[in-house]
């Protein structure tokens, strides 16, 4: 049988709109409005959780995000389930289920509770001291506490929720809209400044919004009465735009700032459909003004864990803003005069409030008295020693303090009751302050840490900025804000408030009980149970650094990253330690202020959106003829081209020998095309290649190789001579960006007296590289009137034409040591021209082949793959290729470290070819080579760049790094594999046609 | 996450721009008369300083424009952007 705790009706609960919900298997109901925090409190339900390491029943302690102990997971039936939901922040719907975490088989009984008992032998660091040994186990270990560790359970499937980014730019932003932040909003909008006001929460107004007792008046009206009218008024104001349920995640550097706004996950579920669920704002503001309030803070006692203990504060929201009692026997444990507007609230509704014990000696102020006069027993100087009630409170035992603060006397009270608030006063919420890189000081009168030095054109106004009492706030906030915005007046310049606050406050951070402290458990951390005994361990052990208590205990480390305790983790090891707060400093608060969903955070770049990628102009033909593709940099390459079954071996086999034998054909679009021009433009090619450039004739082709200044090889393509002053240079696929990037660092930075223009050209040219002895017959059915002669267009020329009425660069230049023309198009024809070589090549079986036979064919004649054969640690010298690098020119790029006494070195690992004794066995690219063994350990000499099985030669090759490799052309060695030894020869690197005479076949 | 006003195009987010390290190392003009130690000083030895430091900044997802900023690494405050070539504000 469920209670109804619901006591008065409240304008933000509409009773007339009912809604089922279902948690933990089991059938309630609420009402639209409702969080379901608060829909389980009407329905008397405090226990929704365990605790992290002793599985502790714990129940619901605040009002809001800062909630470290209701915890739910949402769908928990579903496989899109979500965990780690704060109860006090979700709201209900028809339909909605949750169920609670960390427990099993149920809440009610879950065996993990051993660990309860079993507590004395987890002291804070259990984990790394027990597991250490044998260090070797710690595999095993691992397998068993990954399973018992994590609070709720994880989707299984993806995420079929919307999810979007917006980049939004403001004058003004103001996070939290209380009463700080409504005049803030409202009086920089009216002056003009284009406004964004933001609050978590569903409804505007804070905790002001329900602040109705008599004490406190704001131009002669409650300050709730006051508020609303001021919220009324804000509809009629341009220039300002408000959002609720959108929380702050990040604030970054230069008013930079992250919030997730909130959009569907209110509504019910056929309501929620093809809508956006979440959507991250990212907020440029000139000003942000933070008026993000203050938390409650607990106090720390033994057993302050108990479902049914609960902030003062929250129980007071309960009341008013939900109207639901917390408990029908409540008792209230203070240390300053908030507990007793908490006490009037529940009195004030004719529920039972039973005593408020004060650890302070006495207090003067009209609310107490008035409390007294309901005839509310208080106890002065006196402090909870212990609480009962394994599932649900149901008594405290209360004993004097004494003087000091440090000890109890006297005799144990109890006092029987099923709630009890507690109030330690407020911590301003300082942590997006600190997120922007702004400093704290501590104040040690208060006790809190407030603002004091802002990095960006921002300022802290209200609670969050130590203002507590009405007066001061408004005061403070209206003198403030004119000096930000500039402005002479306000609309509440001349508001008058009447308020009757106490500070009054006596603080003791960990309050004593008659046991001594190992007997006790006072929580600090109510997600990870840390205690004050885990934290004076660890100071005892040797910590002093706030940063490394938090890691050793765990203190303030779980999804509500200790909002409620990290202060009284610092008060302990300040007291414990004899040090004073503020040069302990504080844990830093890192983004997200609460936890963000992964859905939020990548927003629309899922599945094909992820990350960019290129698709050649021929892209199409390859999709319609079964190519298989591989990613080269973004771009989707066509690998292969299987025909029927084959394998991937089989097809790269035949295409890699109809191109020797007869005309192949590949989609040489990626590669990197760079249009340079300018009168310096065969200068600028002498700087940045290892050859010469100046005597290249128009009309003409040449490979250069391109170093980093470190002398190792970066880049490498053929340019060409269009014109005098203009070249096309060619990159590799994947360094086409980065090559731009460098040259124009140099033309930019280094060579400003240059006269030369870069354009990156690739996405504009569509190419067609036509190979093997019969292409020249294909080229020449294209192009019936370009004489294709050795004499007039021999090899590494370059020569304009026209197909049909389309223009043409071709140049005749070849990877594969064939007869071979690249065709260049205007991207838009590439798929034309490719169709036109096929059909021109049917006569010649003309084959397409893609990257893996391109690789294949280059191999076969020794040709590096940037990126495959070199890992930027590679010079020409050590590729062999000493013939590119001029001795004459003064200097290029790289020039001076090719003469590092290090790069001199002989012994420098060396491009060489390796062929296996036996010529079937492939070797593994990334296999190591050893010159012995039976050695150990054994140097390693080199490894495997590039191997394949060629088919025209019938037999595997491969080439190498080795050490001193040069030297060693006949030596055998050997590629050590899991299960056998491969006996290798060290050979030229060019296997096929040393004397290149098929380039003119 | 900084808002940098580059110098031909106006304030741009961070995320258009691509750092590229300390300002003003120029690259010697006749590299083959340096020993080993001062090639290996002008390629290798870079300052990373806490306090003000002078850093090239390329608008590589903009006008691809190199310049030169001034910024204090300890708060990233930017004090101050100028182009290459140009002298740097006097500290």
């Amino acid at each position: 049988m469920t209670k109804n705790l619901r006591v008065k009706s409240s304008e933000y609960i509409d009773e007339t709109n009912r809604v089922s919900f279902k948690f933990n298997g089991k059938t309630y109901h609420g009402f639209k409005g409702d969080t379901l925090a608060s829909a389980l409190l009407a329905n008397d339900v405090h226990l929704v959780g365990r605790s992290f390491k002793y599985h502790r029943p714990r129940g619901i302690m605040t009002s809001g995000s800062e909630e470290p102990n209701a915890i739910v997971q949402i769908n928990p039936n579903s496989n899109i389930t979500e965990p780690n939901v704060r109860a006090t922040e979700v709201e209900i719907y028809e339909g909605l289920e949750a169920s609670s975490q960390n427990c099993w088989p149920s809440v009610e009984f879950d065996i993990g509770g051993i660990n309860n008992f079993l507590s004395p032998f987890f002291p804070a660091g259990f984990y790394y001291k027990t597991f250490m040994w044998p260090s070797s186990f710690w595999e095993k270990y691992e397998f068993f506490i990954r399973h018992s560790a994590g609070l709720g359970k994880s989707p299984t499937t993806n995420d079929p929720d919307i999810y979007d980014h917006r980049n939004v730019h403001y004058d003004v932003l103001v996070v939290g809209a209380g009463i700080s932040g409504i005049l803030a909003a409202k009086n920089a909008a009216k002056n003009n400044f284009k406004t964004l006001l933001v609050d978590e929460k569903n409804e505007i107004g804070g905790s002001t919004i329900f602040e109705n007792n008599e004490f406190n008046k704001i131009d002669s009206k409650t300050p709730s009465e006051w508020l609303k009218k001021e919220i009324e008024e804000l509809k009629n104001i341009k220039n300002l735009e408000i959002k609720t349920r959108t929380s702050v995640a990040a604030y970054h550097q230069y008013n930079y700032i992250l919030a997730r706004e909130n959009l569907t996950d209110h509504l019910e579920v056929k309501d929620k459909k093809n809508k956006i669920r979440q959507r991250l704002l990212k907020i440029r503001a000139k000003k942000v003004i933070l008026a993000t309030g203050a938390l409650e803070r607990p106090l720390i006692f033994n057993n302050n864990d108990r479902p049914g203990i609960m902030l003062s504060s929250a129980i007071r929201k309960y009341s008013e803003f939900y109207g639901v009692a917390c408990g029908n026997k409540n008792v209230f444990f203070t240390n300053n005069d908030s507990a007793y507007e908490s006490a009037l609230s529940l009195y004030d509704k004719g529920i039972n409030v039973e005593a408020i014990i004060d650890i302070r000696e006495q207090s003067e102020s009209k609310i107490v008295k008035k409390v007294k006069e309901a005839g509310i027993k208080i106890y002065w100087s006196h402090s909870i020693v212990d609480t009962a009630g394994y599932k649900r409170l149901n008594s405290v035992t209360i004993m004097k303090l004494s003087n000091d603060g440090t000890s109890v006397t006297g005799s144990k009270i109890p006092i029987s009751c099923d709630c009890l608030g507690v109030a330690g006063g407020w911590t301003p919420s300082v942590h997006l302050y600190t997120q922007s890189g702004s400093k704290l000081k501590f104040d040690d009168e208060k006790k809190i840490f407030l603002p004091n030095q802002n990095t960006s054109d921002q300022i802290s106004v209200g609670s969050c900025d130590g203002d507590f009492k009405l007066n001061e706030i408004l005061i403070n906030l209206n003198k403030k804000i004119k000096e930000m915005l500039n402005i002479k007046q306000t609309d509440f310049d001349s508001i008058k408030v009447e308020i009757d606050q106490e500070n009054s406050k006596r603080n003791i951070w960990l309050l004593p009980s008659d046991k001594p402290l190992g007997k006790t458990k006072p929580f600090v951390d109510y997600q990870n149970d840390a205690t004050a005994k885990d934290i004076k361990l660890a100071l005892r052990e040797g910590f002093r650094s706030i940063e490394h208590v938090k890691r050793y205990t765990t203190t303030g480390m779980g999804t509500d990253q200790g909002k409620l305790g990290n202060m009284h983790a610092l008060g302990i090891i300040a007291d414990t330690a004899g040090l004073k707060m503020g040069e302990l400093g504080t844990t830093t608060f890192r983004p997200p202020y609460t936890p963000l969903t992964f859905g939020t955070i990548v927003g629309r770049n899922v599945g094909k959106f992820f990350d960019t990628f290129r698709r050649t102009p021929m892209n199409d033909w390859h999709l319609e003829n079964k190519a298989k593709f591989e990613n080269v940099g973004q771009w989707k390459r066509a690998w292969y081209y299987p025909i029927n079954e084959e394998t991937m071996h089989q097809a790269v086999q035949r295409e890699s020998k109809a191109a020797r034998e007869s005309a192949g054909i590949l989609d040489a679009s990626t590669l990197g095309k760079i249009d340079i021009q300018g009168s310096d433009a065969s200068e600028f090619l002498n700087r940045v290649y290892t050859n010469a450039w100046s005597k290249l004739a128009i009309g003409k082709c040449r490979y250069g190789l391109m170093l980093n200044e470190d002398g190792m090889v970066y880049d490498d393509g053929v340019t060409t001579r269009l014109d005098e002053n203009h070249y096309i240079m060619t990159t590799t696929t994947g360094g086409a960006a980065n090559v731009l990037g460098k040259l124009e660092d140099y033309l930019q930075t280094e060579w400003p007296e240059l006269d030369v223009y870069l354009t990156s050209v690739t996405d504009h040219y569509a190419t067609a590289s036509l190979c093997g002895p019969n292409s020249k017959k294909v080229l020449k059915k294209i192009i019936p009137n370009l004489d294709l002669s050795d004499e007039n267009f021999p090899h590494m020329s370059f020569k304009k034409a026209n197909i049909g009425n389309i223009q043409c660069r071709i140049m005749r230049i070849s990877f594969t040591g064939e007869h071979s023309y690249e065709i260049n198009v205007q991207a838009s024809y590439g798929k034309d021209l490719w169709e036109k070589c096929m059909e021109a090549g049917k006569e010649y079986n003309i084959t397409p082949y893609g990257t893996e036979t391109m690789h294949l064919l280059r191999a076969e004649k020794g040709f590096i793959i940037v990126g495959q054969d070199t890992d930027g640690t590679m010079t020409p010298i050590d590729l062999q290729m000493d013939w590119i690098v001029s001795k004459k020119k003064y200097d290029f790029i790289g020039k001076r470290s090719l003469y590092r006494s290090d790069t001199m070195r002989e012994d420098r690992k060396q491009l060489v070819g390796l062929l296996t004794d036996d010529p079937n066995i492939v070797l593994e690219e990334g296999a190591q080579i050893v010159s012995e063994l039976n050695q150990s350990p054994v140097e390693m000499l080199g490894h495997v760049t590039s191997s394949y099985f060629s088919p025209n030669l019938n037999k595997s090759i491969a080439l190498a790094v080795v050490r001193g490799g040069k030297d060693m052309m006949g030596k055998k060695l050997f590629v050590p594999m899991e299960n056998k030894n491969i006996n290798v020869t060290v050979a030229n690197p060019v296997f096929y046609d040393e004397k290149n005479e098929r380039l003119n076949a | 996450m900084f808002l940098i006003n580059c110098p031909y195009c106006g304030e741009r987010d961070q995320q258009e721009f691509k750092a590229g390290g300390e300002a003003h190392i120029e690259r010697p003009k006749q590299p083959t008369e340096l020993s080993d130690d001062e090639w290996a000083e002008y390629l290798f030895m870079r300052k990373n300083i806490k306090g003000v430091q002078f850093e090239r900044w390329n608008h590589a997802h903009g006008c691809r424009k190199w310049f030169n900023m001034v910024r204090d690494t300890s708060n990233d405050e930017i004090k101050a952007i100028y182009k290459m070539g140009e002298k740097p504000p006097s500290q």
